[in-house]
């Protein structure tokens, strides 16, 4: 399976991997729309995590044991078997916050309008995710892991 | 001869069912319901009855769980005895099913407080998808305006707002002096009291229901009730929504070590060879706590049931454990508790708070030896797992505590060395 993972070393911690994600998980995939009009606000499913001098982007990791997906209520979150992936079916989410309570990482957003969470699916409909293509310092990369 | 029989199909029945497939792809599975319709998620009842989810939406797995799992499934069956020595279960029709591994997942049943009048029609209880269905059909008809809904925690919260929801007036009564007592210290149960009765909830604290009353010219039907301190509040409907009981009336007079609960070792083994149980029904490991007790909540009887699953199909497997944990959405405010989030006065426990009234947010973490042992997140809760993983892995936060309830808390303020253990570069 494939894993984003970050460079701490490079990263700037410019947040451009929000702006990219947003914009990638909006309707529009405009920036300026994507910002300013669309309703509900499409969600940033990395977060930069930042602690100066440090910073680095995280999203979900896809974890091989995926508490979130063993904990989840509803079967909205599930561990795809072939592909490794950790998938979140927003229509099945029934917005209960369990996932949120049990990943490590703090990797799952809240969409308080949407009353569910969002998380980092990859990109799946590009060939490189939106935050690895447009890291400017290269501080994101995808690669495979053992899963 | 069925090599694996698991009695119960909900949540500790499926993660058995899925364990048990990893490891076996092929020995023979029979799983015996007694609901009709299995596989549904049960905390998901209340948005049934609020409306906002059917009963596909409440299916946790595919349609096709069973078949791709090649599991014999029994719906509609109840077990009714057991006889350990033959390795059989007798169901309701007199047929058996006999086993070579067996897993009791026969969860909880909602707990009844004896009450006078409590025969009559209009009571209800509010824990699987039969009793969502009777509701939601009372309310339907348009005969029920009002109701009571005894038991201020989990399960009451939840029924209150899907009543609510329903456009029915509510009144909670709680014989605890707060609600959410099991989960919230009183602060934040305050919190979240005035944002319920906010929304139109009235709350009676401190008291139970002595006495369930007929309406007038109709006594058979519920028309109110009595509360201890002698109020009456007039309703159409009662809910027990107080919690759940061990179902342990299949074991009962057997060989196997009922507690509270089904008596299990790490591996969800009872005493009895060859005998599992997992879920509402067993008393599984708290790791808070380092002692064995019931633990009926949804994430831990999946995670029970897995590991029941392995060490039924040989694959030895030890339970991490669990603890009291909760993550709530009612009423719009998020909220996370974990663990002593409401611990006595204890001069070994540090505990630290914050507050920040303007944004609605309230923290708090109970620390014993540099340990996380409790939390609760209120209002903002994004981060929180963090706070889960280093209390699970008993992590001592002592150098970086006061990072912790930071406003911008996150991965980046943890230790280089933490950090690494979290392989967050790999």
């Amino acid at each position: 399976m494939k894993r984003i993972t970050a460079k701490q070393e490079h990263c700037m911690g410019c947040g451009l991997c929000e702006v990219y994600c947003t914009t990638q998980h909006s309707k529009s995939k405009d920036i300026v729309k994507a910002y300013n009009r669309e309703k509900p606000r499409p969600i940033s499913r990395v977060r930069l995590e930042m602690n100066k001098p440090i910073s680095f982007a995280i999203q979900c990791r896809h974890c091989e044991d995926a508490p979130c997906a063993q904990a989840c209520l509803t079967g909205a979150m599930q561990k795809d078997k072939e592909t490794g992936l950790v998938t979140h079916n927003k229509d099945k989410c029934m917005g209960c916050w369990t996932c949120v309570m049990v990943c490590p990482y703090g990797a799952i957003k809240i969409d308080k309008e949407g009353h569910v969470i969002a998380k980092c699916d990859q990109c799946t409909e590009l060939e490189t995710p939106s935050c690895v293509a447009n890291c400017p310092n290269g501080a994101l990369e995808i690669k495979e892991v053992k899963a | 001869m069925s090599k694996y029989v698991i009695i119960g199909a909900c949540a500790a029945g499926i993660g058995a069912v899925e364990a048990i497939r990893e490891v076996d792809p092929t020995g023979e599975i029979t799983v015996i319901s007694e609901e009709q319709c299995s596989h549904y998620s049960r905390p998901m009842i209340s948005d049934f009855v609020s409306g906002k989810a059917d009963l596909a939406k409440m299916k946790t797995r595919d349609d096709q769980f069973w078949q791709k799992n090649s599991v014999n499934l029994l719906c509609s069956k109840k077990a009714v005895s057991l006889n350990l020595e033959g390795h059989e279960v007798v169901l309701g029709d007199g047929s058996k099913v006999s086993y070579e591994k067996l897993l009791l997942a026969t969860g909880g049943k909602p707990f009844v407080p004896k009450t006078e009048g409590q025969e009559k029609e209009g009571l209800y209880t509010f824990t699987n998808i039969a009793d969502a269905e009777r509701l939601a059909d009372k309310i339907s008809s348009g005969n029920a305006k009002n109701a009571v809904v005894i038991g201020a925690g989990l399960i009451g919260i939840s029924v209150t707002e899907a009543l609510l929801k329903r456009g029915v007036k509510v009144t909670m009564v709680e014989l605890q002096d707060k609600i959410l007592s099991l989960l919230l210290d009183a602060k934040a149960s305050d919190i979240m009291e005035a944002v319920v009765r906010k929304a139109g909830v009235n709350i009676a604290t401190g008291q139970s229901v002595q006495k369930i009353v007929g309406k007038p010219g109709n006594d058979g039907v519920v028309g109110g009730v009595v509360l201890t301190k002698g109020d009456q509040i007039p309703c159409d409907m009662v809910i027990a929504a107080i919690g759940v009981i061990p179902r342990t009336e299949l074991v009962v007079g057997t060989t196997v070590k009922i507690n509270r609960g089904i008596v299990v070792d790490n591996q969800m083994q009872t005493n009895v060879p060859d005998v599992y149980a997992s879920g509402d029904v067993a008393e599984t490991y708290d790791f808070v706590l380092n002692q064995n007790r019931t633990l009926p909540l949804w994430p831990l009887a999946v995670l029970e049931g897995k590991i029941a699953g392995y060490n039924m199909a040989g694959k030895k497997t030890d339970y991490a454990g669990g603890t009291n944990m909760s993550s709530l959405k009612y009423f719009g405010v998020p909220i996370v508790s974990i663990g002593m989030a409401n611990p006595k006065p204890d001069p070994t426990l540090e505990i630290i708070v914050k507050e920040d009234k303007a944004k609605g947010v309230y923290k708090k973490l109970v620390l014993k030896d540099g340990v996380i042992v409790g939390m609760t997140f209120l209002g903002d809760i994004e981060r929180a797992g963090i706070l889960f993983y280093l209390m699970k892995n008993k992590v001592n936060v002592k150098e970086f505590k006061a990072a912790l309830l930071a406003d911008d808390f996150g991965l980046a303020a943890l230790p280089m060395s933490l950090r690494k253990t979290m392989s967050l570069e790999e």
